[in-house]
């Protein structure tokens, strides 16, 4: 439908105003302003890529996991991930946008995703602390978004914050197993919390001051609360955690704030952010051509899947599908 | 453009949660044909048996009503259709 009456498009954009202005949630099929489309393809493609490049730090694990059952609970945990990946490309493509378009633009580089995941897995205790540190903030964030305004994204989210509680307390559990165990072990799980520590409350984004997206985002009902809160709830909730793991957080400026009835804590390294940002993080390259592989090798059982469905219906979908 | 990025068709998936309930929308997935979609909708929207059923349905074979035409669809609200409509004294009890 072109829209090229000023009323109507007055009228329909009055109409998208009030169904946000309601909490009401905005459906596939409704109009709605061209930016905000836009800004939902790109955050929803982003957090689905997210999903799906986050399975590399912990598969790089999955050979090496100290038990059979932790193998087991990995493999399970690394499964949801690529779930999430395909519930928000599906989310997604009720924007008008293409699986294939989706594809592209990750491999060209054109889409982004969660800076975290360039940094490595150097030891086992990095599965722990990725699924205490990484899942709960993605779960703090996350939870915010079962109620955003976009209906196939909040339903989406529902369904990923079911499946998330498990991967943060099993990486929790990892934790307390190598906290309790021998000093080595001990020491393996404070060298993982030292080394995640900051890039996880980086993952909330920018501070509000700088943040470009949030103001716009918060007025259409896709934020409901800003980076920086998000990122407060986060540090509440983890600090009684390491203490009780008996771990210490890397940052000396961090100490509770009876006045403010929060805990305050150090500047991020904002520049170190936008250099993993912008490509330079220790893993940016190799996530994205180990992705690009995978894609290219397995072109070959996309195209004989086809070639199967063609000879099955006795047409050739290939050239229909073509056109 | 190579065979294989022609895309697979789209389906959507709907999950029946338990025996006596409806089947129920759950997101979509790309397969080549309803066997190996139904396969898929398994695995991307059931790894913890969330169903005992599952729809697939190719999503071109969607026919749906156009929500701009909300009101021509649902607006005639006929109020008397509803019990509370209706004034019954409390003398005669539950009705
Ligand atoms: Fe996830
Ligand atoms: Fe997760």
């Amino acid at each position: 439908m072109t829209v090229t009456d000023e009323t109507t498009e007055a009228a329909l954009q009055e109409r998208f105003d009030a169904t946000l202005a309601d909490g009401r949630k905005i459906e596939p099929r409704d109009w709605m302003p061209e930016p905000y489309r836009q800004t939902m393809i790109r955050q929803i493609a982003q957090h689905a890529h997210s999903e799906v490049i986050g399975q590399q730090p912990e598969g790089n694990w999955i050979t090496r996991a100290p038990t059979l059952a932790r193998k087991a609970v990995l493999v399970a945990k690394v499964q949801d991930e690529a779930g999430h990946g395909l519930y928000l490309y599906s989310a997604c493509e009720t924007l008008g946008i293409s699986r294939d378009e989706l594809n592209r633009r990750l491999h060209e580089g054109r889409q982004k995703y969660s800076s975290i995941f360039n940094y490595p897995t150097l030891t086992w205790a990095d599965v722990g602390a990725i699924g205490w540190l990484v899942d709960g903030a993605a779960i703090t964030n996350q939870v915010m978004l079962t109620r955003t305004s976009y209906g196939p994204y909040a339903r989406a989210m529902i369904r990923i914050c079911k499946e998330e509680s498990f991967h943060q307390r099993q990486g929790f559990e990892i934790m307390h197993t190598l906290a309790t165990g021998t000093d080595e072990q001990r020491a393996m799980a404070q060298d993982a919390l030292d080394r995640w520590w900051w890039p996880s409350i980086s993952m909330f984004g920018p501070p509000d001051a700088e943040s470009v997206h949030t103001e716009q985002s918060v007025a259409w009902g896709i934020k409901l609360e800003t980076n920086d809160q998000l990122r407060q709830k986060f540090v509440d909730q983890t600090v009684p955690q390491a203490d009780y793991l008996g771990l210490r957080i890397p940052d000396p400026d961090l100490r509770w704030n009876e006045e403010r009835g929060h805990y305050d804590f150090g500047a991020i390294d904002w520049d170190d952010f936008w250099k993993v940002v912008r490509g330079d993080g220790p893993c940016n390259r190799e996530r994205l051509e180990h992705k690009r592989a995978t894609w290219e090798a397995g072109a070959w059982v996309r195209e004989a899947a086809l070639a199967h469905a063609a000879k099955k219906s006795g047409r050739d979908t290939t050239t229909e599908e073509a056109r | 453009m190579r065979a294989s990025e022609q895309g697979w068709p789209l389906w959507e998936v709907f999950v029946r949660a338990d025996r006596g309930l409806n089947h129920v929308h759950a997101g979509s997935v790309h397969a080549v044909d309803a066997e190996t979609a139904l396969q898929a909708a398994r695995d991307v929207y059931t790894r913890r048996a969330e169903g005992v059923s599952i729809w697939v349905v190719r999503s071109t074979e969607i026919v749906a009503s156009d929500p701009d035409r909300r009101d021509d669809w649902f607006g005639d609200l006929k109020p008397y259709r509803h019990p509370t409509f209706y004034e019954i004294p409390d003398a005669i009890g539950h009705m």
